[in-house]
């Protein structure tokens, strides 16, 4: 049963391992995945932990439908105080690395402490053993992963791992699995590396007894094809996610040399056909592939086609690298995009956040804020893709000055750069936003200052708000499963509305989270796909529990809330720009220069824009200051927390 | 077309590496989620992106069958599958070690080798397998198909020019 999978607390200070039970009313309050984490990182951390420090958890789990005949459950999810931002530290990746924790026993790991020397986590059916990684340590993402399977001698374990970003502390250096399956986000990587522990890896081959196997198979074939029919989806099957690109930035949804340009001239250079076109002769026709058990197969194949790399195996890009490597920095040329998606993903490090801060760099650069006698002599200009590939390997191995500066985070960086550089930061809690530019879509603007690990894409975005799908369909997908009579509009340029979408989009993504659910597989970019109407069958198929939308609908808020809770203990307060629910000045101040007729020329509108949070906050059942009422505290059952069930 | 002429034909060039295939085999036959009870399983090279599912091949002269000791494994021609009776079975897994595709199983939960039944005519690989990796298709027609394929791929080479299919 996927409900007799155990959490494991392993101490890497003393080798301590305790194994125990999720009991049932702990998972009937968190369900699993991203928010029994958040509620296992309330109670394991001290106000104030230092993030690179023993005492800060490092929280590694799936959800609770991982493994089960239920559609694309591959999804692993890590948590930490984050080293780039002091708040939250969240990442969620897909792969194979959370179904084989499963079948090895396990769905949370709770790691403590700091080993003495180079390590790693070896986790077989049931048993937890800390290993000597003195022959990984070092390694690439990809030759660690395959160093551990030769000295275990089994191909088929499975292994996140950290990369040398990791073991060089980046603040933002992610962890990975598999090519490039990466918890991308909040420096999860270093906080690896800060525990000297290089991977976890996993085999197992243990039964996860579905609950009602026929009936879970038949539901399992529907789902799946509602999911595939979907034009979205089928799309990211043969483009991957670039297939937005193209769209995006002829609206004027893209920001370009840092934030002075909202679309990217040239942008055809990067398109997915013309990426297809390359690697078609080194891939064959058929070069898409899937995380477990997912129909979709949005992840491109590619070899690298020229230049010293020529050959190297990768997957992707990204519609995130494509912005962080081409676009941000503009160099849209597919060999830089190529090349820079290789090495991130050798070094373990944020494709977005290096691209977004490479770009900040840049325009520091030409402002004279930062000279060239500060980046020992590379032309730091937009435009210079050498400069671009330079910096990626400069900041995972602290060369220099810039990239030392950098490699601490955007906002240590803009102490260490001085002047304004600061106001120049495209970030909120100190984490850098993807490429997108939210100046003409209010309800996205809104969710990125209000994300709960900082400026993100995949935490509250109301994506479909750019669909312009009539208010009868909004509503439909908006009132469900609680009832919404407030306004709605179907124009992303509006401000009307837009909070309850967040919100609601704020459950639903906490719900696949917990889950194990892929967000391709939900209201997302989709407008058709499954939300909490078809969750209760899924979990009652596989696991025997018994939810109603409603009650799925409640966790979510509750592990949201949790969040929440975390972030105000170390010091979120709302309007503050380091750690608020606040977006950089230039949103407000600099109207975009390109883009659709309704694009161009706008800014968004800061009394609004305050009333927008204020809106949400209601919404969320926080005060005017976002934090919670003591009513709202109480209809969650938080009230007594840190409440140590785990 | 009667299930007696139809075989599991497998274009490794289309699989993603999803591993689905493994996943409804397992719930399919033992009613659980867990690989190693699957009857297909997806080799990888993942340095490469090269995915291979294999399967059995249900063969004509099925090493499996000849090597038995105790005449557990025949044919059923109206399945056109080879099969495991487990009454006669000693579970000495001969069979697992002499098959040339590695599609006989050993389960060490049962005890028990296992292979592929093609799920008396509706297997659920092929059902699942969204990119028509898997498929199940007459005999006769396999080569056929394949002919296609190849000949697909001469002419895009030797023209530059994808034929789409009718």
């Amino acid at each position: 049963m996927a409900l007799d999978r155990k959490i494991a607390y392993i101490n890497l200070s003393t080798g301590k391992i305790d194994i125990k039970p999720i009991p049932l009313d702990v998972r009937r309050k968190f369900l699993g995945g991203r928010g029994l984490d958040a509620y296992l990182l309330l109670n394991h951390s001290k106000k104030g932990c230092d993030p690179l420090g023993p005492a800060n958890p490092l929280i590694v789990s799936g959800g609770i439908l991982t493994a089960t005949c239920a559609s694309a459950t591959a999804r692993t999810h890590v948590m930490a105080k984050s080293p780039l931002t002091g708040l939250l530290g969240s990442c969620n990746m897909g792969g194979f690395f959370a179904p084989e924790m499963a079948w090895a026993g396990f769905h949370h790991l709770v790691i403590k402490g700091k080993a003495k020397k180079p390590s790693y986590i070896y986790i077989h059916n049931g048993e937890i053993e800390i290993r000597d990684a003195k022959n990984i340590w070092g390694k690439t993402t990809t030759d660690a992963q395959w160093a551990i399977r030769d000295e275990l001698n089994d191909q088929e374990v499975k292994s996140l791992v950290c990369g040398p970003a990791g073991e060089n502390l980046v603040a933002f250096a992610n962890v990975m699995t598999g090519i490039k399956n990466a918890g991308g986000r909040t420096g999860m990587g270093a906080v690896m590396g800060s525990k000297n522990l290089k991977a976890v890896a996993c085999r197992g081959t243990m039964d996860i007894k579905i609950a009602h196997p026929v009936e879970a198979l038949e539901y399992n074939k529907r789902f799946i094809d509602q999911i595939t029919s979907a034009k979205v989806n089928k799309t990211q099957g043969t483009l991957g996610t670039p297939f937005i690109w193209g769209a995006t930035n002829s609206w004027g949804g893209v920001r370009t040399r840092n934030f002075q340009y909202n679309q990217c001239e040239y942008a055809d250079d990067i398109e997915p056909e013309v990426i297809d076109d390359i690697c078609e002769d080194t891939m064959g026709p058929y070069h898409m592939s899937g995380c477990f058990g997912c129909q979709v197969h949005c992840r491109a194949q590619y070899r690298i086609p020229s230049g010293p790399l020529k050959g190297k195996y990768e997957e992707g890009p990204e519609y995130t690298s494509q912005g962080a490597f081409g676009g941000e920095t503009d160099t849209p040329r597919a060999e830089t995009v190529l090349v820079g998606n290789h090495l991130v993903d050798q070094y373990g490090m944020d494709n977005l956040e290096t691209g977004s801060l490479i770009s900040w760099a840049m325009e520091l650069y030409e402002e004279g804020i930062i000279s060239s006698k500060d980046t020992d002599g590379l032309d730091l200009r937009f435009g210079n893709d050498e400069a671009v590939l330079e910096m990626i390997e400069r900041i995972c191995f602290r060369k220099g000055k810039v990239a030392d500066a950098i490699a601490n985070g955007g906002i240590p960086a803009s102490k260490t750069f001085g002047k304004n550089s600061f106001d120049y930061l495209i970030q909120v809690k100190g984490m850098s936003n993807l490429h997108s530019d939210e100046r003409a879509t209010p309800g996205l603007a809104l969710n990125i200052a209000t994300a709960s690990r900082g400026s993100d894409h995949l935490r509250s975005r109301p994506a479909i708000d750019l669909y312009h799908l009539p208010e009868a369909v909004l509503r439909k997908i908006y009132s469900s499963p609680i009832p919404y009579e407030g306004p709605l509009s179907s124009e992303h340029t509006e401000y009307i509305g837009k909070p309850w979408q967040v919100f609601w989009q704020e459950n639903c993504y906490m719900g696949v989270d917990c889950l194990g659910i892929c967000k391709y597989h939900t209201t997302f970019l989709g407008a058709t796909l499954p939300n909490f109407e078809d969750w209760p069958k899924v979990l009652y198929f596989n696991t025997g529990l018994e939810f109603t939308p409603e009650e799925l609908w409640e966790i979510s808020e509750r592990c949201n809330m949790v969040e929440r809770l975390f972030n105000l203990r170390e010091g979120l307060t709302r309007d503050d720009l380091e750690k608020g629910d606040m977006i950089n000045h230039r949103y407000f101040d600099e109207p975009t220069r390109r883009g659709a007729p309704d694009v161009v020329g706008t800014t968004i509108d800061r009394e609004k824009f305050t009333k927008m949070i204020d809106e949400f906050y209601e919404h969320k059942g926080l005060d005017k200051k976002g934090k919670p009422k003591a009513k709202t505290l109480k209809r969650l059952g938080l009230t007594n927390e840190p409440s140590k069930m785990l | 077309m009667e299930q007696k002429d139809k075989v599991l034909m497998i274009n490794p060039e289309k699989c993603t590496g999803c591993r689905l295939c493994e996943l409804v085999c397992a719930v399919k036959h033992d009613g659980s989620s867990n690989p190693a009870r699957s009857r297909i399983r997806v080799m990888k090279w993942e340095m490469d992106g090269v995915y291979i599912p294999m399967a059995c091949q249900q063969c004509q002269d099925a090493p499996c069958m000849g090597v038995c000791p105790a005449n557990a494994i025949s044919r059923n021609d109206d399945l056109n599958r080879i099969e495991v009776d487990y009454d006669k079975c000693i579970g000495c897994r001969s069979c697992v070690a002499v098959c040339p595709f590695g599609a006989m199983g050993f389960n060490s939960i049962d005890k028990k080798v296992f292979k592929c039944d093609l799920c008396d005519g509706d297997p659920q690989c092929v059902r699942f397998c969204e990119v028509q990796c898997v498929e199940y298709v007459d005999a006769d027609d396999q080569a056929i198909l394949k002919k296609q394929e190849a000949a697909k791929k001469l002419h895009a080479k030797s023209h530059k020019v994808a034929l789409k299919d009718a």
